[in-house]
């Protein structure tokens, strides 16, 4: 990525493992209006699930256990995608679980992102002790899986939502961290910055005022490709039982909840949050993946 | 070599095509020359003028998204614009080979050197495994490489570059070709080197009585190793002719330019010509004649028509309004 | 080269210092393990009685170094919930954790690197479009959602495969295709860009002009330049599979290495979760070091780089 960088290549590869292959899918100039369509559905239904949901979210009837969907023989119009083992309505679920993806998604991507990216133009503006301890722990936490780490520190710190976001942001600033720093090393050497510096401006003024908004379009589109990422191993915390806790409507739980049925053939269970997740991620990996390409030419070959 | 030339080329046009053809690159328009056996052609020009293209067309080897739009190339005197891809790929490398602008990453890292030259004459020849390992090692030593035996057996990397140089040389000549394409062969070079390449090149055309095509940016080559000159600007040979005549008496403002930007040795002023603006984007060609917005001489006509090309004596024209 | 091989080997020890120390930390402030190993109704003096068995009554720094020395000799302790060595536990199910990696790998290459070549040379049409989709789908689909619907057509609707446990090459089929189903669209990823890279190569032109028929330029020139970064990467992400597959394992109830760490992680089982995190830790760190090495002596220019 940057030859300059004093630290290990296996950092940048472990970077590049995440990013580099992904696709500018279908690289058109044009707005990817479905891509969007799906997340708008998705965030209308997060901000209006008190008024949308049919049924309640927690609560069930013994009484009414997996139900079919409507269309399926034994289904009813009053539980449009069935019902679980709890008797829950699982379109009301589905509802309530895309607030909690789209909140923790958000404030998570948000919070690593200014994490990573305040770290990367201190280390990578200040160099010398700075960046070495930055780079040194970053390296550190790159070593693991973010997902292994994730688990280990969500069965640390214990299930809770504002826990998963800290989680999901210790697990994934480094990744901002790394290509913020890449950028403003080369930042650094342009003339505008070479200017302020000889104009006498403060360091901190130059940071603020001549790096970051050069830093911030990467980091935008940085941060809408984590967007999935984070997206997937929220669901897979809850899904191992040590993301959102139980009987808040998460997909991840859901789909565990599911698996119980699994073997009996209660396919809706499974099937429904699993396209939930799906579509949401392949939304904003498309999305994520457009913007790369308009907007930042530095990330286009990553 | 009496009668026909080796390569005639007539009116060809090659235009890279993006974006769904709304932007057509004219990278090589209208170009005509011809080549006779056991003669050198430079063609000169600054880098984006097309000579590659110009090359690759020769050869049909173009990179996706160009395509050979017009015009006739005759080589011995078939149609190479007619020919199945498979009846055009026996000629490369057999009957007309050509060598890269940058011979050091033109070697397989993974493949011994011997491997390497033996390689077109097993394809084209069907040659034997042991034959063709023969002849690579005769090749070898016809390029001046000491001690092919051993170096057949070596990898790119542990040959110096001027070695590599010569292997790529070999390699061209594996099938004993009419014409060879020489791509600024020399431009990564150091001077010393250089200049035994040069020799190289020219020893081995007079044995083997090859034709030559020179691309190059560089007058003082050309001066050395060419019989005529045809020097292209934005995709068009504004002039072409014998190399005295040219250098003598160019014909065409942009040519004068260039042979004024040579620097000599005694020129008291010691003062270095640069020809002023820039390469014009070959995607967005100024209208008239391409060179007009740099011409020194510029005038009405110019800026409005393009300029056909005028007869200035035998074998020397320019496409330039000043010649009418 | 002596220098290069000093930093680069000095990082990865730092890194591995670093990690450990983050994981015993994060460990010890989350609360109490005794809670969980004993009995409810417990008495306040067994508690204290077990603490001081385990250490946990000593300052943290101490217990960090007990923890650091100890793992230097390769002792990481007992069990909290097996009694069992951890060492020996993780020994134990690592075979089972290789075997899924080892076919997870199979798939993914199997899968990722003729698609890879395919998009490469047919760039932009068909083929390539249906890589990129895939790529997209391996990218977005999470391996436990492609192990569920795995379980739902093969186990349920078709009655093929056992849907968990293991035992049977029927058993390690379902895993290994889900975990290795992300790693094929990263292989399939990388190779056609690296064979893009080699297509667009002096010496891929220069094979073209030599008159060789295309399929010897892509057989031969190509293909061989290309794979080198994929196996690089493959060799990789085979330790890393091993350990990532703790939600491919739990879905399959694969006896794994990740098991260990999920099981571990709900008993609180400190020695298992920290020796699983680290060991996974090491792994990662020493695979990339060698990598790095390796790279050094083929590549001089990093070889005399600063």
């Amino acid at each position: 990525m940057d030859a300059s960088a004093p630290s290990p290549a296996h950092t940048s590869r472990a970077l590049s493992l995440t990013l580099a292959w992904r696709f500018a899918a279908f690289q058109t100039a044009r707005l990817p209006l479905v891509p969007i369509a799906i997340i708008a559905l998705f965030a209308l239904a997060a901000i209006f699930a008190d008024v949308i949901a049919p049924h309640d979210a927690q609560v069930g009837s013994l009484s009414a256990r997996f139900r079919p969907p409507a269309w399926v023989q034994g289904g009813s119009a009053e539980f449009l995608f069935g019902t679980d083992h709890l008797g829950r309505d699982v379109l009301s679920r589905l509802i309530f679980g895309a607030r909690v993806s789209m909140v923790v998604g958000f404030t998570a991507v948000i919070v690593a992102g200014v994490l990573g990216t305040a770290l990367g133009i201190l280390s990578g503006y200040l160099g010398g002790w700075v960046d070495q301890v930055i780079m040194r722990v970053t390296d550190a936490w790159l070593a693991l899986p973010a997902l292994t780490f994730a688990v280990f520190l969500a069965a640390v710190v214990g299930p809770s939502e504002m826990n998963i976001v800290i989680i999901l942001a210790a697990a994934y600033w480094t990744r901002y961290a790394r290509v913020i720093r890449g950028e403003v090393l080369s930042l650094k050497e342009r003339d505008f910055v070479r200017l302020s510096i000889v104009a006498g401006c403060s360091k901190w003024t130059i940071m603020r005022k001549q790096i970051l908004p050069n830093v911030v379009n990467s980091a935008v589109v940085l941060a809408t490709l984590m967007l999935g990422v984070v997206i997937v191993t929220e669901a897979s915390l809850s899904f191992l039982g040590v993301g959102v806790p139980p009987p808040k409507p998460a997909w991840g739980l859901m789909l565990a909840d599911g698996k119980k049925g699994l073997m009996a053939g209660y396919w809706w269970l499974t099937v429904f949050p699993g396209a939930c997740i799906m579509l949401l991620v392949l939304a904003a990996n498309l999305i994520g993946d457009w913007l790369r390409v308009k907007f930042d030419p530095q990330l286009r070959q990553l | 070599m009496s009668g026909k030339p080796l390569l005639e080329v007539a009116h060809l046009s090659t235009h890279y095509v993006a974006a769904r053809g709304t932007r057509v690159t004219r990278a090589v328009e209208d170009v005509s020359f011809t080549l006779n056996a056991g003669q050198t052609l430079g063609v000169v020009g600054e880098s984006g003028s097309g000579k590659t293209t110009l090359a690759l067309s020769l050869l049909r080897v173009l990179p996706p998204g160009a395509r050979t739009v017009a015009g006739a190339i005759r080589f011995e005197g078939e149609d190479l614009l007619a020919k199945s891809p498979t009846e055009m790929r026996r000629i490369r490398g057999k009957r007309m080979a050509m060598i890269l602008q940058d011979p050091m990453a033109s070697l397989n890292p993974l493949f011994t050197v011997g491997d390497q030259v033996a390689e077109s004459i097993r394809v084209h020849e069907q040659a034997s495994r042991r034959s063709a390992a023969e002849r690579a090692r005769g090749l070898l030593r016809s390029v001046r490489i000491a001690a092919p035996e051993l170096r057949v057996r070596e990898y790119p990397h542990q040959l110096s570059g001027g070695m590599r140089q010569r292997v790529v040389g070999a390699i061209a000549l594996a099938c004993e070709p009419r014409l060879l394409i020489a791509d600024e062969p020399t431009t990564s070079l150091d001077v010393t080197i250089q200049a035994q390449y040069l020799k190289l090149l020219r020893d081995l055309q007079r044995e083997h009585g090859l034709a030559m095509i020179f691309i190059t940016h560089n007058l003082g080559i050309v001066a050395k190793m060419c019989d005529t000159v045809a020097v292209m600007y934005a995709g068009r040979i504004v002039e072409s002719g014998p190399t005295r005549r040219i250098f003598a008496a160019p014909a065409h403002p942009y040519t004068q330019a260039l042979v004024d930007s040579i620097p000599r040795l005694g020129d008291g002023r010691s003062r270095l010509r640069a020809i002023d603006g820039q390469p014009p984007d070959p995607a967005a060609l100024p209208g008239g004649c391409a060179f007009h917005p740099r011409c020194p001489d510029v005038m009405e006509q110019c800026r409005t028509a393009a300029p056909p090309v005028f007869s200035i004596a035998a074998d020397h024209t320019a496409a330039c309004w000043l010649r009418r | 080269m002596k220098r290069f091989i000093v930093r680069r080997v000095g990082y990865a020890a730092l890194s591995l210092v670093l990690l450990s120390f983050t994981i015993f930390f994060f460990v010890r402030v989350t609360g109490d393990p005794t809670v969980l190993l004993l009995e409810p109704g417990a008495s306040r003096a067994d508690m204290e009685a077990l603490r001081q068995q385990l250490g946990l009554d000593r300052p943290l720094l101490v217990q960090y170094w007990t923890f650091l020395s100890q793992i230097v000799r390769g002792d990481f302790g007992q069990s909290f919930y097996y009694r069992t060595p951890v060492l020996e536990l993780y020994f134990s199910r690592l075979p089972n954790s290789l075997a899924l990696a080892v076919v997870a790998m199979t798939f993914s290459l199997v899968i990722g690197i003729p698609s890879g070549i395919v998009a490469a040379v047919r760039l932009n049409g068909w083929w390539d479009s249906a890589g990129k989709i895939f790529a997209l789908l391996g990218l977005s689909v999470p391996s436990f959602l492609v192990g569920l619907l795995l379980i739902l057509f093969f186990s349920v609707y078709l009655g093929w495969l056992p849907s968990s446990g293991s035992g049977t090459v029927w058993h390690v089929l379902m895993p290994a295709f889900a975990l290795g189903w992300y790693f094929a669209a990263a292989h399939m990823r990388l190779t056609r860009s690296s064979m893009l890279e080699v297509l667009g190569s002096e010496y891929v032109k220069l094979a073209r002009l030599k008159g060789l028929p295309e399929a010897l330029v892509i057989a031969k020139h190509a293909f061989k330049n290309a794979l080198i970064p994929v196996l690089t990467l493959a060799g990789i992400n085979l330790v890393l599979m091993v350990n990532v597959a703790v939600i491919v394992e739990t879905v399959f109830a694969w006896p794994g290495v990740g098991r260990l760490l999920f099981e571990g992680i709900t008993f609180r089982d400190f020695p298992v979760v920290q020796a699983t995190v680290v060991i996974g830790g090491a792994m990662i760190v020493v695979a990339n070091l060698l990598v790095d090495l390796l790279y050094a002596v083929i590549d001089p220019r990093i070889r005399y780089g600063r």
